[in-house]
């Protein structure tokens, strides 16, 4: 029991980025246990999957056929067989929205602790020390697990697993009880399209939570007016109905990669900067010095929004 | 039909702040109720104005100051709310998913909820797994991220979305019971009026221990052991302007035209 089985992420055909990023931090645990890599890959394409999945570092690919796309009663159910088949030391996710919607449910048939949003992993032979961000990034914990456990990754912690490996693929026979399936997935919709691309844009100013009321956005538009740039924004402003849904940058947003990123008012938190860490220079107006995203961005303003603005609005007009 | 919401009393952190022996200093921080459980409750509280739920009842796990955040809840309409509490949960430094499901899991079996909606994550420690891992402990469906229900839950089914990453989302069928964890901006949260605050005032708010719920007490001992809080490295070469606003924004006018966006 010191293995380790890491489930591949997919959508619509397409294998997911976290599934290359498990596979990296799967060998290192595998290392640090002295154990095996497993992967497994569930409903879908399974067999190219696999080819994709063989990465250095893994040792078998159990492929799984059943249904296309995720089902959380199909891969509750799978993994949970293959598990007790392997009876690995740690079963490692994707903290995607989908691992979200089946990984505590594995965690709890399999009668494991879970630990979700894991942004480092490491094994000293008994222990389990997960790192985790708490109060929105404002904190980084060390939690020890002494169990053999389910643990969740956050995605883009790991770099991707490159190399080709040489696992075996093995087939594995699930039993699935169709009558234990409660839920029915009946299709997808694309939600964030609309007039205005924000993925095109050179140029972006980004509004967040600090602007506090609708109207104060006005100083926003006109910052973006003087600029010729796109307004885009955090979640909060969208969930508020300020702005519409295309216009949100972040991981359930748009992915977007301007030459110039300016937010203002944005915290920084992991799901919204998954949509813009790609973007070429990154500048932050913000009252906290510490927010997460004075981390990533290239230059910044540790001031209040309200009176850099104008200011901005005056020289750049 | 009955609904059951989870409503958290989280901490917020100001910008500056201490740690002190694994935890932020009592005197940064503030409360509120968890954002994503504020969607939830209202969620519950428009299926009753829809004639669909008979009641929404609120569960908290939580000590006493907590009270103030649970009165919200009913203010905002929910009808009746359960905190749990005592000593052995006082002693607790990390309350794992597994504990706060043995927990929730308690006042299910008790309560036997139609819908249970908890909010996706809490904003303080962030696991993102309770809701699924209670609907497993209490052998109810779920559904995870749900930012759209259809409120007419028809023949014993719920008509949900799901929003995954990219601005994409699911629709899926979820039979009852079910638990979904309620995602941020599937409505538009109401503030309390000064009539919800007064009936609130007014409203059943029981109090249940360990023993009560017929718990035992090894249920709060947490696999996870929490061994360091620290504030991140940071790792940024970032360039920080100082000085006043005209300053400021008068170096970032210059940067803007080195780079071509400005006049
Ligand atoms: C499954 C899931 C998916 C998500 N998807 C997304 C997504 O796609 N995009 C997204 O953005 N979020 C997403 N979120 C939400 C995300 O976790 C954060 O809640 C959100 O990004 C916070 O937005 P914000 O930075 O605007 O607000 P806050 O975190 O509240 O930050 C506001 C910031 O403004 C600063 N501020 C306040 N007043 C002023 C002032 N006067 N001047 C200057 N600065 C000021 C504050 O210091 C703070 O840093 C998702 C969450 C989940 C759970």
């Amino acid at each position: 029991m010191t293995d380790v089985l890491a489930v591949a992420d997919h959508r619509r055909g397409e294998l997911r980025d976290v599934s290359y990023e498990l596979i990296t931090a799967g060998h290192a645990l595998a290392d640090d246990t002295g154990g095996d890599l497993h992967v497994a890959v569930v409903s879908g394409t399974v067999d190219e999957f696999a080819e994709k999945c063989n990465r250095e570092g893994v040792n078998v690919i159990h492929t799984i056929e059943y249904g296309k796309e995720f089902d959380h009663g199909v891969y509750t159910q799978a993994i949970v067989q293959l598990a007790d088949e392997l009876d690995p030391q740690y079963v490692l996710l994707p903290n995607s929205v989908n691992g979200l919607d089946y990984a505590p449910a594995v965690a709890s048939r399999l009668d494991v602790p879970i630990v979700t949003d894991a942004i480092g992993l490491e094994n000293d032979g008994e222990t389990l020390v997960a790192t985790r961000e708490m109060y929105g990034g404002k904190v980084e914990t060390m939690t020890e697990l002494k169990e053999p456990a389910v643990a969740t990754l956050r995605g883009a912690e790991w770099p991707a697993a490159e190399r080709t490996g040489d696992a075996t693929v093995e087939a594995f026979d699930v039993d699935i009880d169709e009558d234990a399936l409660g839920t029915t997935v009946n299709g997808f919709e694309e939600v964030a399209s609309g007039d205005v691309d924000i993925s095109e844009a050179d140029v972006l100013v980004s509004v967040g939570r600090g602007i506090e009321e609708e109207d104060n956005l006005e100083i926003i538009h006109k910052l973006a007016d003087a600029l010729g740039a796109t307004v885009s924004s955090s979640r909060p402003i969208v969930d508020n109905g300020w702005l519409p849904k295309n216009r949100q940058v972040g991981q359930s947003g748009k992915v977007v990669t301007p030459d110039v990123y300016i937010a203002i008012g944005i915290s920084g938190a992991v799901q919204h900067v998954a949509g813009m860490k790609g973007s070429d220079t990154i500048v932050a107006i913000n009252t906290d010095p510490n927010a997460p995203i004075i981390d990533i961005a290239d230059y910044a303003i540790h001031d209040d929004l309200f009176d850099v603005v104008p200011e901005l609005i005056e020289l750049v007009k | 039909m009955k609904v059951l919401v989870t409503a958290k009393e989280v901490a917020t952190v100001e910008n500056e702040f201490e740690i002190e022996e694994m935890a932020i200093a009592d005197r940064y921080l503030g409360a509120d109720l968890n954002e994503w459980d504020d969607y939830a409750v209202e969620e519950a509280v428009q299926l009753k104005e829809a004639d669909i739920a008979a009641e929404v009842v609120t569960v908290t796990i939580g000590p006493d100051d907590c009270e103030q955040t649970i009165r919200q809840a009913l203010a905002k309409g929910a009808d009746r709310a359960i905190r749990v509490w005592d000593d052995t949960l006082e002693e607790a430094t990390l309350l794992d998913v597994g504990a706060k499901t043995e927990l929730l899991a308690a006042v299910v079996e008790d309560e036997e909820p139609d819908l249970v909606l908890t909010g996706v994550q809490s904003d303080d420690d962030s696991f993102g797994a309770t809701g699924v891992s209670l609907a497993e402990a209490v052998d109810y469906e779920w559904a995870a991220v749900v930012n759209h229900l259809e409120h007419d839950l028809k023949d014993g089914g719920a008509s949900i979305r799901r929003e995954l990453e990219g601005g994409v989302e699911e629709l899926t069928d979820v039979s009852l019971p079910a638990v979904l964890t309620i995602q941020t901006g599937i409505n538009e949260p109401r503030y309390a009026s000064l009539r919800g605050i007064r009936q609130a005032q007014r409203k059943e708010l029981s109090v249940q221990d360990l023993a009560a719920l017929g718990v035992d007490e090894s249920a709060v001992d947490s696999a996870l052991e929490l061994t360091a809080m620290y504030e991140p490295e940071s790792q940024s070469d970032v360039m920080l302007w100082e000085g006043s606003p005209e300053e400021t924004a008068g170096e970032l006018a210059e940067l803007l035209r080195e780079k071509g966006v400005a006049q």
